[in-house]
């Protein structure tokens, strides 16, 4: 039989997610630390808007961007939150969760061959998206020594005349980094003097501590070269409604909603009646959920502090992303061994990009109960480490 | 720091002040003169613990009863109230609008018991109109906690 198979699929190598994935399953007592997702479940009134959905018999297609006061809602949101006027009836596109806003965005962008800058580590999704679309990924290594933020300097460096669009993946997954206004004002001024697309995506924007996220499009010049990507799973604990959105430039969306209505045709109808309960009435959760992840977040940085395990402080997202290079493994070793060792589950920074050797990470979407008793083996797992390697000298 | 720290403590008064600094990002020493404030100004007024008698060999029965008095002239509610609460057995005094003016929880352990509170004590407090009491049959939720919840963790277990 001949090979069915698209030989560009075949280049792509599965999550390296996955594969520990595989490993965690199997064992039963592990403690895990590998979830990308807020364990709370979502707020009863925004499940309780879905069940009356139901009731209503909204069980229909919606229009294709999305319904329309969902995208009012969106527009008033952003309005808000970051002071930036999008008009619901063209320059918002409602989507099946950020994912999805990530691959057509890119589909709607890229030519053969254009190039795309992606500094990594970051969440696993953009370089094959952009791959799959005919773009050529250009990776940027952040470093721990700039807290993983992306500098002038290394965007500069990245570009070329093929450049077309960079993506900026913050607060990030996995590092927890965050750029702040100053940060993203010089990289506004080179995106513009270059003239290149961002795509921005701020799915942890409500998830940041002790300073507030600032969207690169609130920066003058940069709304009309900006995709903003945000959603719903992260903010409102929302995950499996499988719901996010797009904002941008009327061209770009107009483009994106016809790859969607193609391939989607519209977001699931229930989770978008859900969705205009969260956006009208979800702020308090949103500040509990924050306020709780704070409280873990200081105690993760505190224990690793005590442990003598270098961890720049995050400001964003749910994660942490502690350095192990001191103790000469990889990233995938570490993490393996601390598995079967003392069945504590975290996943290697490399799943993230060849940028991520040396680090892992740690989620905090964990009740702080579980976290203690997590730090407690992860501490017993480096103390024999370090008697071991003492050892050996 | 006041509403954080008193919304970590409503829901785990156990934890220690070391664990409460931490969370909050504050030294020990401001946490603990802070919950030592709180407890002067009578803000914390007790530290207990959510019990689910049912699951236990120790009889209980917990009647809500609904109070209608005659407020007196220069007291209110307020010496009734008293009257009512300086029962032991009573768990709670509420003051209540609507239909009926106090809302008494009671615990004893019999309805035999609770059936004796109200007619020999409660009913012949002077300024009490009428009673009316209703049994609790079972309790789901209580302290904002689900009594019979378990917590298992539906997530997958590594996710990007
Ligand atoms: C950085 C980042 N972007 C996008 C997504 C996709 O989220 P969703 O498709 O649920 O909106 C995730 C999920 O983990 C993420 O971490």
């Amino acid at each position: 039989m001949r090979n069915f198979l698209s030989d560009k699929i075949q280049e792509i190598k599965p999550s390296g997610i996955r594969k520990f994935f595989d490993i965690v399953v199997e064992m039963k007592d592990a403690i895990s630390l590998g979830v990308g997702e807020p364990d709370f479940d979502t707020p009863w009134h925004i499940r309780e808007e879905g069940i009356y959905a139901f009731e209503k018999g909204k069980t229909f297609y919606t229009s294709n961007s999305g319904l329309k006061p969902l995208r009012e809602e969106i527009s008033s949101y952003i309005k808000r939150s970051q002071n930036i006027e999008y008009n619901p009836n063209d320059e918002i596109l409602v989507t099946v969760g950020g994912s999805e806003a990530i691959d057509i965005g890119l589909r709607a962008i890229l030519n053969d061959g254009d190039e795309v800058i992606i500094p990594q580590p970051s969440y696993v999704s953009y370089a094959p998206c952009s791959y799959l679309a005919g773009g050529k990924n250009v990776i940027i290594d952040l470093k721990e020594e700039n807290h993983f933020k992306l500098t002038p300097q290394e965007l500069e460096n990245a570009i070329t005349d093929k450049t077309k669009v960079l993506i900026l993946p913050f607060p990030n997954n996995p590092t927890g980094a965050i750029m702040e206004r100053e940060d993203l004002e010089k990289i506004a001024k080179i995106i513009i003097d270059k003239d290149i697309f961002v795509m921005s995506d701020e799915i942890y924007s409500e998830l940041t501590y002790d300073k507030k996220h600032v969207s690169i499009a609130s920066i003058e010049g940069m709304k009309e070269r900006t995709l903003l990507i945000n959603g719903f799973s992260k903010a409102y604990a929302m995950t499996g409604w499988r719901l996010g959105y797009a904002c941008g430039p009327n061209e770009i969306i107009k483009q994106m909603t016809k790859i969607h209505q193609y391939a989607i045709m519209c977001a699931p109808t229930i989770s978008q009646y859900a969705a205009v309960e969260a956006l009208r009435h979800g702020d308090d959760d949103v500040n509990m959920m924050r306020q709780s992840y704070n409280q873990r977040r200081r105690f993760l940085i505190k224990r690793f502090k005590e442990m003598g395990l270098e961890c720049f402080e995050p400001y964003g997202a749910f994660y942490v992303f502690p350095c192990i290079k001191e103790f000469g493994m990889t990233s995938e070793e570490f993490a393996t061994k601390l598995l079967l060792e003392e069945k504590v589950a975290a996943v290697p920074g490399t799943a993230f990009g060849d940028s991520g050797e040396g680090y892992l990470r740690i989620s905090y979407a964990y009740s702080i109960e579980k976290l203690k008793i997590a730090m407690e083996r992860l501490e017993n797992f480096i103390t024999k480490l370090r008697a071991e390697k003492r050892k050996a000298f | 720091m006041r509403e954080e720290l008193l919304s970590i403590i409503e829901k785990n008064s156990r934890i220690g002040i070391n664990e409460l600094a931490t969370m909050l990002g504050k030294e020990e020493i401001e946490v603990a003169n802070e919950i030592a404030k709180l407890e002067e100004e009578r803000i914390i007024c007790g530290y207990h613990t959510l019990i689910d008698w049912e699951k236990t060999s120790i009889e209980k029965v917990t009647a809500l009863i609904e109070v209608r008095v005659t407020p007196q002239r220069g007291q209110g509610f307020d010496k009734i109230a008293q009257r009512i609460y300086n029962y032991p057995e009573v768990k709670s005094v509420y003051l209540i609008s609507g239909g009926f003016d106090l809302l008494v929880t009671l615990e004893e352990k019999t309805l035999k018991d609770i059936a004796a509170f109200v007619s020999y004590k409660l009913s012949t407090l002077e300024s009490i109109l009428s009673t009316g009491t209703h049994f609790i049959l079972k309790k789901y939720k209580d302290h904002g906690t689900i009594l019979d919840k378990q917590d298992e963790d539906s997530r997958e277990v590594v996710t990007p």
